[in-house]
């Protein structure tokens, strides 16, 4: 199916870009290290182990964001954004792409910062590590569709943030859950039905978001 | 504050609200009305025909 | 080169702008006498529960409102008629002031009831900051990109997702109970009788209307200016 040879080469195209540049793994796995490390100076003596997985997504969301941050504004300062929807492929494979790269960078940040987590702070059972799996679809689904909007415009690194983190709330409510709650699998269901209603949102809304 | 005191905020906040809408409509009247004057004014000059040519042409034949 | 759908004046008398401003009118001071005068006290939380009246109504109004953008946004985007998104765009500016006065209004029957101003165990009013926050971020959306197809697409996307995050984010919320913060404050649910529930659903009717009038006005005057700048350039030329 050239759909999928499409995503395929489109993510390819990303990682190898990534590769070569150096510049936004490094600094995603950085950011998420010295924010773990801050939180730790930030939690009074005596605070509850649960507090720290509380912690644990916000640093999470926010290496996330940076992630995304970096991964339109190749697009947007080269022009190709514009050379891509003239592409004869379906514009949801450049979303679809865009989203298992931020993925992929994503998932590469939090093997270094999971078990730094889990030195410094608490442990993270299966269900915990299965809750961080899919809010990092949903993060990544809707990050992308967010930052294509974002880039179009004036200020664009103040404006995803803005347009992502209310949306991102639920995700955080569900890895938490899942991190903490005894009824941990209530939570990874929730997580996947924000991940299907989402994702499928994002990518059947991108074309409009990108075509003039 | 007593329970009847919070209720009269509560409307009165509405109230005050909607009144504030009010003026901003009404700011925007007068806006509209000065826009409409100077379109107005626009239209007008384009109409009237230029009168600056016509006083050097009769300067003009009287010497010849 | 007046729209089908005029916002002032309409073909039919019945809809036309003044004569629904005059049933919202009639109906808020209906909805007033029977909110603070017909509808019988509450016995345990005094005069203050007739906020509810004024304050829930206000709320299911700012989700209509929210719907009303929604759906004007999803006819943006099906039938490619720019027409919509101004119209999308001023429901989801009524459903954002009244999203505000929902807060408002719940804050001060929090304190009322509650003695605090604000309190996390509302889920109504959890749910109303995540959407406030989200609308909010809309007008950030429409002030950073330039007029245009582009604008108003993204605005309708944004609008779209708006929508499905109410009953995502209501269920979140409700799963957020059990660990963030326990639930202190109860509030007694509707068993209202015959006259509060009267009341309440004139209070409700009066609400949306005074919502669609506010929608009407300011669409119209948004019209008139988009207008009068187009007016201003053909004559300019």
């Amino acid at each position: 199916m050239s759909y999928l040879a499409d995503v395929a080469a489109l993510t390819r195209k990303d990682l190898r870009v990534e590769l070569r540049a150096r510049d936004t793994l490094p600094a995603m796995l950085l950011f998420v290290l010295s924010t773990l490390v801050v939180f730790h100076f930030a939690l009074p003596t005596g605070t509850a182990d649960d507090a720290a997985y509380g912690l644990l997504w916000v640093a999470i969301v926010f290496t996330a964001l940076l992630g995304l941050a970096r991964a339109w504004v190749p697009e947007q300062e080269h022009g190709v954004l514009d050379g891509l929807v003239l592409a004869p492929c379906d514009r949801s494979a450049i979303w679809l792409g865009k989203t298992l790269a931020t993925l992929v960078f994503l998932l590469a940040a939090q093997v270094v910062a999971l078990p730094a987590f889990v030195l410094f702070f608490a442990p993270l059972d299966a269900t915990a590590l299965a809750g961080v799996l899919l809010a990092n679809l949903g993060i990544c689904a809707v990050g992308s569709l967010m930052a294509a909007m974002a880039a179009a415009g004036r200020a664009r690194e103040l404006l995803l943030p803005l347009l992502l983190l209310p949306l991102v709330i639920p995700l955080v409510v569900g890895g938490v859950g899942a991190a903490i709650s005894p009824e941990g699998e209530r939570y990874l269901l929730f997580l996947g039905l924000y991940d299907g209603v989402f994702a499928v949102l994002s990518w059947a809304s991108f074309e409009y978001v990108v075509t003039e | 504050m007593s329970g009847g005191e919070y209720l009269a905020l509560a409307y009165g906040v509405v109230f005050v609200v909607v009144l504030a809408y009010v003026a901003i409509i009404a700011a925007k009247l007068a806006r509209l009305q000065r826009e409409t004057t100077e379109i107005l004014e626009l239209a007008r000059s384009r109409e009237a025909p230029p009168r600056s040519a016509e006083p050097v042409v009769q300067k003009i034949s009287p010497t010849a | 080169m007046s729209s089908p759908s005029d916002p002032l004046t309409s073909s039919s008398p019945i809809r036309s702008l003044p004569f629904l401003a005059a049933v919202a009118a009639v109906l808020m001071g209906l909805a007033i006498v029977l909110a603070l005068v017909v509808a019988p006290e509450d016995a345990d939380q005094g005069l203050s529960q007739r906020i509810f009246y004024i304050h829930v109504p206000i709320a299911l109004t700012s989700y209509f409102c929210f719907g009303l953008g929604a759906w004007k946004a999803l006819l943006l985007l099906w039938r490619e008629d720019s027409r919509y998104d101004l119209e999308s765009y001023v429901a989801i500016h009524q459903g954002t002031i009244f999203g505000a006065l929902t807060l408002i209004t719940g804050s001060i029957w929090a304190k009322a009831s509650w003695g605090v101003w604000w309190t996390w165990s509302s889920n109504q009013l959890v749910l109303f900051l995540v959407l406030f926050l989200f609308y909010c971020a809309y007008f950030m959306l429409r002030f950073s990109l330039e007029d245009g197809p582009r604008r108003a697409r993204s605005s309708a996307v944004y609008a779209l997702f708006g929508i499905v995050l109410v009953p995502i984010s209501f269920l979140a919320i409700r799963l957020a109970e059990d660990f963030i913060h326990p639930t202190v404050f109860t509030r007694e649910g509707p068993q209202m009788t015959g006259t509060m529930f009267t009341a309440f659903c004139v209070s409700w009717t009066a609400v949306t209307f005074l919502a669609y009038v506010l929608y009407r006005v300011e669409l119209a005057g948004k019209r008139l200016d988009a207008d009068l700048r187009e007016l201003r350039e053909a004559l300019a030329s």
